[in-house]
């Protein structure tokens, strides 16, 4: 027997490691699980690839106000693969997110989240939350303008709580103003709190899914009954169970190795989100926009009524996390096959995504935000090179109606769309709602004179389907 | 998996309180475990941004000749004493406009909203702002948007010609 040999059977038999490990790996699971059961795993595999390459990123990064934008800029420009790394860092976060989702939907579809489960999927949902914590201080230590804004975003949104929202907003901001404080708390927050939890909180979950084993594919007819449920499951395993190790893990392996290729693609061929202007809450022009994965909710922010916003921030996440952790204590027994005997289960699902897409979507295009950048109207488009509706063209640029209202596919797509406003509204009309405004326009009475007035109503008038060209 | 019979630690270690001693060692090592941490307060660090308040600046943001009657014109400055190591992130701007009357107005850049910087469109006198197209008109008022309330103002005076805004802390819209 060789040296090596003799030394690992020494440490073996003292440290109990084969007996305490081999046990697990190769617990029984149930032998029809295929590639449905691979998204637990791949989440844990990213986030296994996102603490490699953040620590990577800690050693150049420099937590201070003053000093992170430059540190970036190196990563980004000067260090050997940093702007790989940083890469890897973002495009796993955008990954871990989308499989702790796509984990979170496979196990309610199959009902796996029900008795004895119920903690395994507890468990899960705070994992998400501190997921979704991640990527938001992530986000933030990309310390460049737009992380600027969402602090102080955070700060607004936190500051509707009841009673201690100031409070609550003061500790995000670090004080009165985002300053010195303000970055290193988000270092900490990302850095050792949030991974700190992850890391004891993927422990109590494996520790779950293992004591209570892998849930079975759902079967038509075949109901939990958490009376027989246990009995059932582990007779089962023992007539026709497989180990996990290898039965099973390869296709585990196989994915999460696929994965962390898509990453390192991704990461390498598109590279990591642009650097934007530096930190510094005095250059005003700013077009604030978040990372993909949470630009649903910059849209349900912008979409909301206004009444329903002071309750909806507030009670709005408080509602989502007790519906997803009541679920399994609801709904923990019966049925667990989901098109034919839960089929709201799917419609559930389907709303959801349908929503998130939607208001994805529409945060993407962001009609209500202003177009600041609107170019004047080409005299193509005008119809006209002189006169009155020449000039009126040009004031809709100048007063920036422009900003907000769309003609022939210039501007902003705030207001309605007013192209072919001419076969709309008479003279009168837009008038009055110039002057007035309404619904979410301004009024103009005040900063519009007579003659400015009369020369947009005249271009606006000129605004028909039979509109002549210019020359 | 459960193949050995239940029999859950809660119930044992509850029978086994029955004796006194047993009673006494458990009290002993959870209260002296958990005891030390009465005293520790939230660490001095983190408690500050609740507690110590700052004590505010008037910020020198230009000559008053600078500004022309009927203007409305950024300006930025320092926050109140700000931390060595913040850097640009201890800059702040506000919207000053020096009415025709000659009075000073100087508005806050938060939206009232979630707080995004707002643009003063001069032609049109109104602001705009960038994220959830909240809009104000010259006096602060909402014009359309989701802002629940007027954009806030900032104490501003002149002195000896010259143009000073006072440091707020950023306006925080309460439920």
């Amino acid at each position: 027997m060789g040296l090596l040999q003799r030394a690992w059977l020494w440490l073996d038999d003292r440290s109990q490691l084969s007996r305490t490990v081999w046990p697990v790996l190769t617990h029984l699971v149930p032998k029809d699980a295929g590639w449905w059961y691979v998204f637990g795993s791949a989440t844990l595999c990213a986030f296994l690839a996102q603490v490699a390459s953040g620590v990577a990123l800690a050693l150049s990064y420099l937590p201070a106000a003053d000093q992170a934008y430059a540190s970036l800029q190196f990563i980004s420009d000067t260090a050997a693969f940093g702007g790989f790394l940083r890469g890897m860092h973002y495009w796993g976060a955008g990954t871990m997110m989308f499989l702790a989702g796509l984990h979170m939907i496979r196990v309610f579809l199959f009902g796996a989240f029900k008795f004895p489960r119920e903690l395994t999927w507890m468990s899960g949902v705070f994992l998400l939350g501190l997921v979704a914590g991640m990527a938001f201080t992530g986000q933030l230590l990309r310390w460049d303008q737009t992380a600027v804004w969402s602090v102080v975003l955070a700060a607004e949104s936190a500051g509707r709580v009841p009673l201690v929202g100031e409070s609550i907003a003061r500790l995000i901001l670090g004080g009165d103003t985002v300053g010195g404080a303000t970055l290193s708390r988000f270092y900490a927050i990302h850095v050792f709190v949030l991974p700190g939890l992850i890391f004891s909180l993927i422990g109590a979950h494996l520790y779950l899914v293992l004591r209570n084993g892998i849930s079975e594919p759902p079967r038509k007819g075949k109901l939990v009954d958490p009376k027989t449920y246990r009995a059932e499951y582990e007779a089962e395993m023992k007539r026709s169970g497989v180990p996990f190790f290898p039965d099973a893990a390869w296709r585990d392996t196989v994915f999460a190795l696929g994965v962390v290729l898509c990453i390192a693609g991704a990461a390498f061929f598109v590279g990591p989100p642009e650097l934007g202007p530096p930190p510094d809450p005095s250059l005003i022009v700013a077009n604030p926009r978040p990372d993909w994965y949470f630009l649903w909710a910059f849209a349900v922010m912008a979409l909301m009524p206004p009444g329903l916003e002071n309750v909806a921030i507030f009670v709005g996440p408080i509602v989502i996390g007790v519906v997803l952790l009541g679920l399994p204590l609801v709904f923990g027994s019966g049925e667990r096959h989901p098109p034919a005997r839960r089929p709201w289960s799917v419609a559930a699902v389907l709303i959801i995504l349908v929503s998130v897409a939607s208001f994805w979507a529409a945060g993407k295009r962001s009609d209500w935000s202003p177009d600041f950048n609107a170019k004047p109207l080409d005299a193509a488009v005008v119809g006209a090179r002189s006169g009155p509706i020449s000039e009126g063209a040009t004031l809709f640029h100048d007063k920036a109606c422009l900003n907000c209202h769309n003609i022939a596919g210039q501007g902003g797509r705030r207001g309605p769309d007013l192209t072919y406003v001419g076969d709309r509204l008479t003279k009168e009309e837009m008038i009055l709602r110039i002057m007035n405004g309404g619904h979410n326009m301004p009024a103009f009475a005040s900063t519009l004179g007579p003659e400015d007035l009369e020369k947009i109503v005249a271009f606006l008038q000129s605004r028909t389907a039979k509109q002549k060209s210019p020359d | 998996m459960q193949t050995e019979p239940h029999d859950p630690i809660g119930s044992a270690w509850l029978a086994s309180l029955a004796s006194r001693r047993r009673a006494f060692l458990t009290f002993l090592s959870t209260q002296s475990a958990i005891a030390p941490s009465w005293r520790c307060r939230a660490s001095p660090s983190a408690s500050p941004p609740l507690f110590q308040r700052r004590k505010q600046e008037w910020r020198d943001v230009g000559a008053l000749a600078d500004f022309q009657a009927g203007a409305t014109r950024v300006v930025s400055f320092q926050d109140a004493s700000p931390e060595p190591w913040a850097g640009v992130t201890a800059k702040t701007a506000a919207w000053v406009r020096r009415e025709s009357s000659g009075e000073l107005i100087a508005f806050s850049v938060n939206c009232t909203h979630l707080g995004c910087p707002v643009r003063w469109i001069a032609d049109s006198a109104l602001f705009m702002c960038p994220c959830h197209g909240g809009v104000y008109y010259a006096d602060g008022e909402v014009a359309a948007g989701p802002p629940p309330k007027p954009l806030p103002r900032y104490p501003v005076r002149t002195r000896a010609g010259r143009v000073e805004v006072r440091t707020s802390p950023v306006p925080i819209t309460t439920a």
